[in-house]
């Protein structure tokens, strides 16, 4: 389900550096496992996947990580509340048919969620859409509109828009730009991937 | 390449001195256990793997007893030299259950008070007598701890108290479209099975070793059985509504469809092979396994196992559901335990762990390959 890109990579420092050490961790849509590993090796994490794809199943089973095969759109039905530190969801959010049941659940079965998505208020994406008024084709989202696994486009501001009324609480967020972390005025129009670290209890917020 | 040959053991396992006490109270003695082997114990003895076989299987799991046997082993598929259960690195052993008929002692064999056979005076036998006794079988083998313990449906029931019961001794665990107690629907097509053999007048309560064996009733047992194995596409797919010698366009009262005339063959095959008692002690000690139940719940079953988990289901399986592997999986979650799960797709109902051997062989390859990661580097 997630592009493993360089960037991808890159992503990853951000979650790891979000990530209290001993954390019990759950990585929704884990892939190879390779974020996973970093976490359990980096923060003696306590780790397990879920993936939808048998053949990423099998990889993360040769590289000795737990993982449960489960599709993300069905919710994490099977998970008891409050089983997990933290639920991590990288570069996924896009693709799930019910992004808001998701994050509910995120937060259901785990006290604290880590999301990365991409920016779709991207500047390159918004002089495509707003001057040439196309779809964004560019590095950061490749997919032409026919043929993208991306089905829901928002923003960082989107996201926080939705967060509020879920009584979620955005604890901390890195902006980052091709994997790297800008501090910028703006982020909403420089960063092309976001990354926060979110909380059902009230916090405030940190960057 | 194709298995070797290979043979079958039989070790006496209880004796006077040493009987075996039963979960129901009843002592045993003596037993007899048949078993083979493939590959090697190392000087360490920390390489074997023990094969569990599902309800009507036998020891021999792998490779040929006769150079001109027709077919190998219930699982050669998935042990030999480069296979899943890799013989090359494992020592791999598969036993007889307690209570079978295939080498094993079980209601077939002969009493020794009596010098007659067991039939209905056998003691009730559990999914745990049979583990204990495969216990006394890898203890008399020199081996302490097992790397891993394989089972399908009632050989997973059987990995299962494995590890309820000896939870250091078990490495690893592969459960196979298994469960930790049977359904409602399950127990019933057991029931009508056992009942099928106990209305064959033949049966004789029992009592039937020297005489004819009550074949009919057995062969309807297994017949029912074999029903529950498949799924609705399966059978569509391998036999849809065709009829057996024919051209599909003339019917008489003795025509058989194509799903009758395998299901005869299916139930006809068995009754060689399979001693109708054996077929009631065995399905009631399925019906009874109930792993929650005796140990105070799951977590409880599982709370001091050393042992890291691969779950296997199968999507068409309607008699050991996904459902009931995602119990287990979860209830291992629940404490902390090391576990995999996933579901395979397959239109194969049941019978799926005996068929779909190429993607489950990469599972289990992977899974028995594995090295866990630790903190700090590997």
């Amino acid at each position: 389900m997630r592009e493993s890109a360089v960037a991808g990579d890159l992503i990853y420092e951000s979650i790891v550096d979000l990530v209290e050490p001993g954390s019990a961790v759950l990585d929704l849509g884990c892939g190879d496992c390779t974020l996973l590993e970093r976490l359990i090796q980096e923060k003696s994490a306590r780790g397990r996947g879920v993936d939808l794809d048998a053949r990423m199943i099998q990889e993360c089973i040769r590289r000795g990580v737990s993982v449960f095969h489960g599709d993300l759109d069905e919710g994490l039905k099977d998970h008891p509340s409050g089983s997990y530190d933290v639920v991590i969801l990288s570069r996924t959010m896009q693709m799930v048919h019910k992004p808001k049941f998701l994050l509910q659940e995120m937060l259901r079965v785990g006290k604290k969620a880590i999301i990365t998505f991409p920016n779709f208020a991207y500047l390159v994406s918004r002089i495509q859409m707003g001057i040439f008024g196309r779809m964004p084709v560019n590095r950061h989202l490749p997919y032409p509109w026919y043929d993208t696994p991306n089905i829901h486009f928002f923003t960082y501001r989107d996201f926080a828009e939705l967060c509020g009324p879920l009584g979620i609480t955005i604890e901390k967020t890195i902006f980052l730009k091709h994997g790297k972390r800008i501090t910028t005025p703006f982020p909403n129009i420089f960063a092309t991937d976001i990354c926060c670290r979110l909380s059902a209890e009230p916090s405030s917020q940190s960057i | 390449m194709r298995n070797g040959i290979v043979q079958s053991i039989d070790i006496t396992i209880a004796t006077v001195s040493e009987p075996l006490l039963l979960e129901s109270g009843r002592t045993l003695t003596p037993i007899t256990v048949r078993y083979e082997t493939y590959g090697s114990l190392n000087e360490e003895r920390s390489n074997a793997i023990l094969v569990l076989h599902a309800f009507s299987g036998d020891a021999h799991a792998a490779g040929y007893h006769r150079a001109d046997d027709r077919a190998p082993g219930w699982w050669d598929t998935m042990i030999g030299p480069g296979r899943a259960l890799d013989t090359n690195r494992f020592f791999v052993i598969s036993s007889n259950v307690l209570g079978s008929c295939q080498g094993t002692t079980g209601p077939g064999s002969e009493n020794p008070e009596t010098s007659r056979p067991w039939a209905m005076s056998f003691p009730a036998i559990t999914i745990g007598d049979m583990v204990e006794v495969q216990h006394r079988l890898v203890t008399a083998l020199g081996i302490e701890t097992l790397f891993a313990v394989v089972g399908g449906s009632m050989g997973g029931m059987q990995a299962l108290e494995w590890v309820a019961r000896y939870p250091a001794k078990v490495e690893r665990a592969v459960l196979l479209a298994t469960t930790t107690q049977l359904s409602a629907q399950a127990i019933a097509f057991n029931a009508v099975g056992r009942n099928a053999i106990m209305s064959d007048p033949r049966w004789n309560k029992g009592d039937y070793y020297h005489a004819e064996p009550p074949s009919q009733g057995l062969s309807v047992a297994r017949m029912v059985g074999h029903i529950t194995y498949l799924s609705s596409e399966s059978m569509r797919m391998k036999f849809g509504r065709r009829i057996q010698d024919n051209d599909g366009t003339a019917r008489d009262t003795e025509d058989q469809f194509a799903v009758e005339s395998y299901l005869s063959y299916q139930g006809e095959k068995f009754v060689d092979r399979f001693d109708a008692n054996s077929y009631i002690y065995l399905s009631r000690a399925m019906d009874a396994f109930d792993l929650a139940g005796s140990y105070g719940g799951l977590e409880a079953a599982f709370s001091s196992a050393e042992t890291s988990f691969l779950i296997i289901s199968y999507s068409s399986d309607w008699l050991f559901t996904t459902e009931q592997s995602k119990e287990i999986v979860f209830a291992l979650a629940r404490t902390g335990k090391e576990v995999s799960y996933t579901e395979i797709q397959s239109p194969y109902g049941h019978d799926a762990f005996l068929i779909e051997y190429e993607l489950q062989s990469e599972l289990i390859s992977s899974f028995l390959r594995s090295r866990r990661i630790t903190p700090g580097g590997r």
